[in-house]
């Protein structure tokens, strides 16, 4: 009996993956960015995906699952909120009150570091070292530097990003 | 104030429209890749990098045109140049404005180094957190593409060049050139043992160069100014370290933390952390005194107050018990920073981003964790300090125990924070726990056996 599964990679995601495969000598060198390409669309890199990044670049699904789950990006189990917000919490934020801003937007979403609210708008994680230590304490929402974060500001954010 | 030589690696920040071609291009953009290809062989670019002395400054500050002679000779190819776009080091954010607001400038650079090392094919490793570089250094690149500074024969020369930007997914360990290497390679990013080095055996197994994305951008002005220009500034070497190969050219500093005006500022090599925050941060904030700073990211260490005088060079921060000067990242803390704060943030960083195939860096980042929490919370004991330190003289290729410099990047904060202010941690320990007692959690295992 087969049974017909439901691809999760569509057609244009495929595309886009295989249209990479002549930058590199190896297939295998489009790990990260078929992974990226997922998750931009998906928020999330489910396991079943997993396998199909596999059969595109000739690799066994645990070389795959092996890559993705080293790197701090990917979620599995359910995508992350709609809006995904990294605050910094390394040192010129933490000297400026990063921190605090974290701890406070937590609280006010109801979550912890890496959760995601129940409404499923909102991600909040913490991020080491942004590379804007000048704008410290700062947080990055999808391409948006939020600068010289107050906890006034922060708040406002997460009311906004929450209703 | 000093005269300080018109910046030129940051000549046209602020400026409208930098980014753009045009705008380049009106600034003597592409000049010097002009020059390079018309009038100069590859080992000529490689011998005038060498005679200009530059250190790469992606933070080991070796010497970039050594380091280009290291590929194999003859080598019948590819050759792969793998620019280090990941940037992770806390403090750190300088290729960040140069691939902002002067991708071409970086982009001149990469070109002129793959002209060098005859590599046909870069990959500009960076990292995910810079959105804005990666929508900037695109477009710059496809309009490279149009004029043909980029792919076949560019400007009429047998010189052929692609560069192809590759995303990175959030984990510091990428920016090591070894697991720069395997990430790109679609792997986990586990630092490899050397030798092999990569200028041998590097990306998918063939000669690689792995560079900075300021010591590329540097090696532009070098080509179009000449080594004597790049040699006029900075300091040359000392004469009581045999090490020391000088210290020239104009450099990033990345100033943030505890001053009035953070920011990313050119100076020469060899101005002092004291003249770089008074002279271009605007002094420590809110009228406070300064009592310590990070000189070059989190990983080299930490100088306290008496020390700020410094230069900030790649010989001097040494003698003063600092790694080196690492990214010239400085982190100024004012008087009211706690350094057991300061050493908790530290360790919470290293360990949180050891990549754990090491057991003294996985072991080592997360026992000194565990016992910064624990002073933080009240329980520390005297003899804390001195486990501290033990851990931070063992862990790290200085003394030889691990594959890649992180472990070393997790020791330098301990050591210099416990030696340098380490009264202050003594009295942070008696004043929260005078008795020295360690309150011990029951061991859950053992509470339900008690219980039979
Ligand atoms: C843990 C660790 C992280 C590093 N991160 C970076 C980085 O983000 N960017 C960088 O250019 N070099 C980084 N380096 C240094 C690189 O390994 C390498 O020395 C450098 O990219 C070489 O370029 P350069 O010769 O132009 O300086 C790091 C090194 C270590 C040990
Ligand atoms: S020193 Fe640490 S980060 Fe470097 S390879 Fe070893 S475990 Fe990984
Ligand atoms: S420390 Fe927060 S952006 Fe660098």
């Amino acid at each position: 009996m087969s049974a017909t599964v439901e691809k999760i990679l569509t057609e244009e995601m495929v595309a886009e993956i295989t249209a990479l495969f002549p930058r590199y000598p190896t297939k295998q060198a489009v790990v990260l960015p078929a992974l990226h390409v997922v998750n931009d669309q998906l928020r999330h890199v489910p396991l079943e995906a997993i396998v199909e990044i596999a059969q595109l670049l000739d690799l066994a699904p645990s070389q795959v699952q092996d890559t993705l789950s080293f790197y701090g990006m990917f979620k599995q189990d359910r995508p992350h909120g709609k809006v995904r917000a990294w605050v910094c919490r390394s040192i010129s934020c933490m000297l400026r009150g990063g921190e605090e801003v974290l701890e406070h937007m937590c609280h006010q979403a109801g979550v912890r570091p890496g959760e995601t609210t129940n409404d499923g708008n909102l991600t909040i994680e913490f991020a080491e070292c942004l590379g804007a230590c000048e704008y410290a304490p700062c947080m990055l929402e999808g391409k948006n530097l939020h600068r010289n974060l107050t906890k006034e500001t922060a708040e406002n954010f997460v009311k906004e990003t929450m209703s | 104030m000093p005269q300080r030589p018109e910046p030129v690696l940051l000549a046209n920040v602020g400026k409208p429209d930098s980014w753009t071609l045009r705008v380049y291009e009106q600034t003597g953009g592409y000049q010097a890749l002009r020059k390079a290809v018309k009038e100069m062989t590859p080992v000529q670019v490689i011998d005038v990098v060498k005679a200009s002395g530059l250190r790469g400054r992606g933070g080991a500050g070796f010497p970039t045109g050594l380091k280009w002679t290291f590929l194999p000779k003859d080598h019948p190819g590819p050759i792969y140049m793998c620019i280090n776009a990941d940037e992770s080091e806390p403090g750190t954010f300088n290729n960040r404005i140069l691939m902002e607001d002067d991708p071409h400038q970086v982009i001149e650079g990469i070109i002129l180094s793959c002209y060098a090392t005859r590599a046909t094919t870069a990959y500009l490793y960076l990292r995910y957190e810079y959105p804005l570089c990666w929508d900037r250094l695109q477009a710059a690149i496809d309009e490279c593409y149009a004029k043909n500074y980029l792919g076949k024969n560019i400007l009429g020369s047998d010189f052929s060049l692609d560069i192809f930007l590759h995303r990175g997914a959030a984990a510091y360990i990428c920016g090591e050139e070894t697991g720069l290497i395997e990430s790109l390679e679609g792997k986990r990013a586990w630092p490899r043992i050397k030798p092999p080095f990569p200028a041998v055996e590097g990306a998918f197994r063939k000669p690689t160069v792995v560079n900075n994305i300021e010591t590329v951008a540097c090696v532009k002005h070098i080509v179009g100014r000449g080594a004597d220009w790049f040699k006029s500034m900075g300091v040359p070497p000392d004469p009581t370290n045999p090490r020391d190969a000088g210290s020239y050219g104009p450099k990033l500093y990345c100033l943030s933390g505890h001053v009035n005006r953070p920011g990313c500022y050119e100076a020469p090599l060899g101005i002092t952390c004291r003249e770089l925050i008074d002279e271009f941060g605007g002094g420590v904030w809110k009228g406070r005194k300064g009592k310590a700073a990070i000189p070059g990211g989190i990983s080299m260490g930490l100088l306290a107050e008496q020390e700020f005088d410094t230069p900030l060079d790649f010989n001097a921060l040494g003698k003063v018990g600092c790694m080196g000067l690492g990214t010239a990242a400085v982190v100024v803390m004012d008087e009211s920073t706690s350094m057991v704060d300061f050493l908790y943030n530290s360790c919470r960083f290293f360990q949180h981003e050891s990549c754990g195939q090491c057991t003294p860096c996985r072991e080592g980042t997360a026992w000194s964790l565990r016992m910064l929490e624990r002073i933080r919370h009240g329980n520390g004991r005297l003899r804390d300090l001195d486990l501290l330190l033990e851990i931070g003289d063992t862990i790290g290729i200085i003394p030889g125990t691990t594959i890649c410099g992180l472990a070393d990047g997790a020791a330098w904060p301990i050591k210099n924070a416990i030696r340098k202010f380490r009264e202050e941690f003594e009295n942070y320990i008696k004043n929260t726990n005078p008795t020295g007692y360690m309150v011990t959690e029951p061991v859950p295992a053992l509470v339900q056996l008690a219980a039979h």
